[in-house]
C-alpha cells in the first residue's frame, strides 16, 4: 500500500543540511492502523508530509498503491492527492467564509464532481457525522469537536485509500478528543488506512501498529495487541 | 474544478473581503468612467465641429482671392502686380464645370443701417438667391432674394432675425423701407433665427443683391465666391475646374486658392480624433493605476490566504487551478468593476449632455470597446503574478502556520 525504499529528506537551514528523515524503509499494508510517535524534530511530520505528497523525498523511492509517485509531476501528484489520500489537520484547517456544508463538499468541487452527487455525498456525510443542524454555520460557529469533525468528513468525502492525521486531537480537550479518535477509527471498518502522528503514547497505543522515531529514523515498529 | 464552480468560489472569496473588494472596483470604475466620460467629451468637440460644418453647407467648395505661396516666387511679385479681384464674371464662368451645381458669389462690406429714428453699423452680405440653398439658410418671412441676373442690381434685402429685431422691433419688416449707406432697400424678408456658425452670425447680417452691394462698396472685387458640387464625388473635380476656369480667366495666373469644406473638415476631424485619443489615453492611465492596485490587493490576499491554498493543494487542487482560481478573482473583479465604470461614465456624459446642450456628448463605441477591454487586461496582466505566487506555495508551510 504504502512502499518507502531507503527515503530520505534533506533541508538545508542556511549553509547547514539536515537530514529530517534518514534512509526510511517502510511498508504499510491497506487497512492498517498506524501511529507515528516521537518527540519533537523527530521526523514524523515530515514522515507524514511525503505521504501524503505534499513534500518530495530528497532521494530514495515511494510506492503508493503500486505506483512511483516520486516521479509524478506537481499536477499529477495533485491528483493522486485528491484522489485517494485524505488529511486531517490538528488546527482543522477550515475555509473560514465557507459554510460546513461546503467545506466538506470542497474537494469534490475541486474534482469537477456533478452538483447532484457532491449534493447527495455531502447530505449522507452530515448525517452520518451528525452535523446536519450546523450544515450552513460557518467554522467560527462551530465548537471544536465539531469543526474536528467536518474536517474529517471533508477528508473522506473523496472515500480515499488512506487517511492522513497530524495530531488529530492536539487541539481538543479529553472528551472531543476520544470522540473524534472513535469516529477515525470507525472509518477503519470501511477499510480505509489510518496513519496518525501523536504525541500522546495513550493515543498512540490504540493504533494496532506503533512507529517510533528518534532523529529521523525508525527506532522501533511494533504490532501492539494485533 | 468546473468554471462555474470556480467564478462561484471566487466571487465567494472577494465577497469574503468586501471591503478590499469595493474599494478595488471603485478604483476600476472610475479609471473606466474617466474613459468613457472624457471620450465622449472629444467626441463630441468633433461631432460639434463637423455639424458646425454641415450647417455651412454640403458639398461646398470656396473660392477666395490672393494665393498663399509657400514655395517659390511668384513672376507677379517681382513685377510689382498684386493679386488680381475676384470678379462676378469669374463666378458666372465657373458655371461651366459640369461638375458644379450652382455658385453664389460673395461680397461683404460694412454700412450704416437705419430705419425710423434706429439706425446701426451692420454687416452687408451681397450675393444672389442660390446662397440660400447652398448655406442651408431658412427664411422667417417673406422671401430671399429674387433669381435674377447678377450683374443687376435691385433695391432688396434680407434682414437678419437680430438686425430685424433692433430696427424694427415688433413692426412688421416685409415691405418697410429701410436705408443702407445712401440708398434705400425694401426689405422683403427675414431670416429665420440660426445663431452661430462657424463664426459668421446669419442673425446679424444684411443682404442684398451682389451688384447692389458693388454699389454700395463702390468695388467690383468678391469677397468669396461659393461653389456647390453637384454630388460628394464631384468636389474634388469643382475644385480642380474651379482652379482651371480661374486660371483661363485671369490670363494664366492662378493667383485665387480653393479650398473645399472637406479639406477643412478633415484637417478638424483628425485634430479633434487626435485630441479624444490623447484625453482617452491619459484616461487609460488611471486604468492602469487601478491594474496595479488589483496586483497590490490580490498579492495581499494571496498572503492572506496562504493556509487556504496550502490546504487547497491538500485536498489535491493542482498549480494550474490555483491560478485559475486567483485569476478569476481578478476577472471578476475587473469586470463588475468595468461594468459599474460604464454606467458611471454614461451618466456622467449625460449629466454633462444636460449642462451643454449644444454638445452632442456620447462615447464612440470604440472607446467604450477600449476602456471595458483595457480594464479587463489589466486586471487579468495584473493577477498574473499574484496567482503564480499562489501557485508555488510550498503547501507545508502554507500549512504549517497557524
Amino acid at each position: 500500500m504504502i512502499e518507502f525504499s531507503d527515503v530520505s529528506r534533506i533541508f538545508t537551514v542556511g549553509d547547514q543540511q539536515v537530514a529530517a528523515l534518514r534512509n526510511i524503509n517502510l511498508e504499510l499494508v491497506a487497512g492498517e492502523y498506524v501511529s507515528i510517535m516521537g518527540p519533537s524534530g523527530s521526523g514524523k511530520s515530515t514522515l507524514l508530509n511525503l505521504m501524503g505528497l505534499l513534500d518530495r523525498p530528497t532521494s530514495g523511492i515511494y510506492r503508493l498503491d503500486g505506483q512511483d509517485v516520486t516521479t509524478l509531476d506537481d499536477t499529477q501528484q495533485a491528483l493522486v492527492r485528491r484522489d485517494k489520500i485524505g488529511f486531517v489537520f490538528q488546527f482543522f484547517h477550515l475555509v473560514p467564509r465557507l459554510s460546513a456544508a461546503m467545506n466538506i463538499e470542497l474537494p469534490m468541487i475541486l474534482a469537477g464532481v456533478p452538483v447532484e452527487e457532491r449534493r447527495e455525498r455531502v447530505v449522507q456525510l452530515l448525517q452520518s457525522y451528525g452535523l446536519t443542524d450546523r450544515a450552513d454555520h460557518r467554522p467560527e460557529q462551530l465548537s471544536g469537536g465539531q469543526r474536528q469533525r467536518v474536517a474529517i468528513a471533508r477528508a473522506t468525502i473523496m472515500r480515499p485509500l488512506v487517511l492522513l492525521a497530524d495530531e488529530p486531537t492536539g487541539n481538543l480537550d479529553q472528551a472531543t478528543g476520544k470522540e473524534v479518535m472513535s469516529l477515525l477509527e470507525h472509518l477503519m471498518e470501511q477499510g480505509v488506512t489510518l496513519i496518525m502522528v501523536t504525541h500522546d503514547p495513550g493515543l498512540g497505543a490504540r493504533a494496532s501498529r506503533q512507529l517510533h522515531m528518534v532523529d529521523g529514523q525508525i527506532v522501533s515498529d511494533s504490532r501492539a495487541r494485533g | 474544478m468546473k468554471l462555474g464552480d470556480t467564478l462561484l468560489f471566487a466571487s465567494g472569496s472577494l465577497r469574503g473581503a468586501r471591503s478590499r473588494t469595493l474599494l478595488m472596483m471603485l478604483a476600476m470604475s472610475i479609471g473606466v468612467a474617466a474613459v468613457v466620460v472624457l471620450t465622449s467629451l472629444g467626441e463630441g468637440a468633433r461631432r460639434y465641429v463637423v455639424g458646425q460644418f454641415s450647417s455651412l453647407g454640403s458639398n461646398l467648395v470656396i473660392v477666395l482671392p490672393g494665393r498663399s505661396e509657400t514655395a517659390g516666387i511668384n513672376p507677379g511679385m517681382l513685377l510689382g502686380k498684386t493679386a488680381r479681384d475676384l470678379v462676378l464674371d469669374d463666378a458666372q464662368a465657373l458655371l461651366r464645370s459640369p461638375a458644379i451645381r450652382r455658385i453664389a458669389p460673395l461680397t461683404v462690406g460694412a454700412a450704416q443701417a437705419s430705419h425710423g429714428g434706429l439706425n446701426r453699423e451692420v454687416v452687408v452680405m451681397g450675393t444672389t438667391a442660390n446662397m440660400l440653398l447652398i448655406r442651408h439658410m431658412d427664411m422667417g418671412q417673406g422671401q430671399f432674394l429674387p433669381q435674377l441676373d447678377p450683374r443687376s442690381a435691385s433695391p432688396v434685402c434680407v434682414l437678419g432675425a437680430t438686425i430685424k429685431r433692433e430696427l424694427f422691433g415688433s413692426q412688421q419688416a416685409v415691405g418697410a423701407w429701410l436705408r443702407l449707406g445712401d440708398r434705400r432697400f425694401r426689405v422683403i424678408g427675414v431670416l429665420a433665427e440660426q445663431g452661430e456658425s462657424m463664426g459668421m452670425n446669419t442673425d446679424d447680417l444684411v443682404i442684398i443683391p451682389v451688384a447692389s452691394a458693388h454699389m454700395l462698396f463702390n468695388s467690383q472685387a468678391l469677397f468669396r465666391i461659393l461653389i456647390e458640387a453637384k454630388s460628394r464625388d464631384m468636389i474634388e473635380p469643382a475644385r480642380r475646374d474651379a482652379e482651371q476656369i480661374i486660371k483661363q480667366q485671369h490670363s494664366g495666373e492662378l493667383d485665387v486658392t480653393v479650398i473645399t469644406q472637406d479639406a477643412v473638415l478633415a484637417t478638424f476631424d483628425r485634430v479633434l480624433r487626435a485630441l479624444t485619443l490623447a484625453v482617452g489615453g491619459i484616461a487609460a492611465i488611471s486604468l492602469s493605476v487601478a491594474g496595479v492596485l488589483i496586483m497590490n490587493v490580490m498579492l495581499i490576499a494571496v498572503a492572506q490566504r496562504t493556509r487556504e491554498i496550502g490546504l487547497l493543494k491538500a485536498l489535491g487542487a493542482p498549480p494550474a487551478e490555483i491560478r485559475r482560481m486567483f485569476f478569476a478573482e481578478a476577472v471578476l473583479l475587473s469586470a463588475v468593476g468595468s461594468i459599474a465604470g460604464l454606467v458611471l461614465g454614461e451618466i456622467g456624459s449625460m449629466v454633462i449632455g444636460q449642462i451643454y446642450p449644444k454638445l452632442p456628448v456620447g462615447a464612440p463605441w470604440w472607446a467604450v470597446l477600449a476602456a471595458f477591454g483595457t480594464a479587463l487586461i489589466t486586471g487579468i496582466l495584473f493577477s498574473v503574478w499574484p496567482a503564480r505566487r499562489a501557485a508555488r506555495l510550498d503547501p507545508v508551510a502554507a500549512l504549517a502556520r497557524r
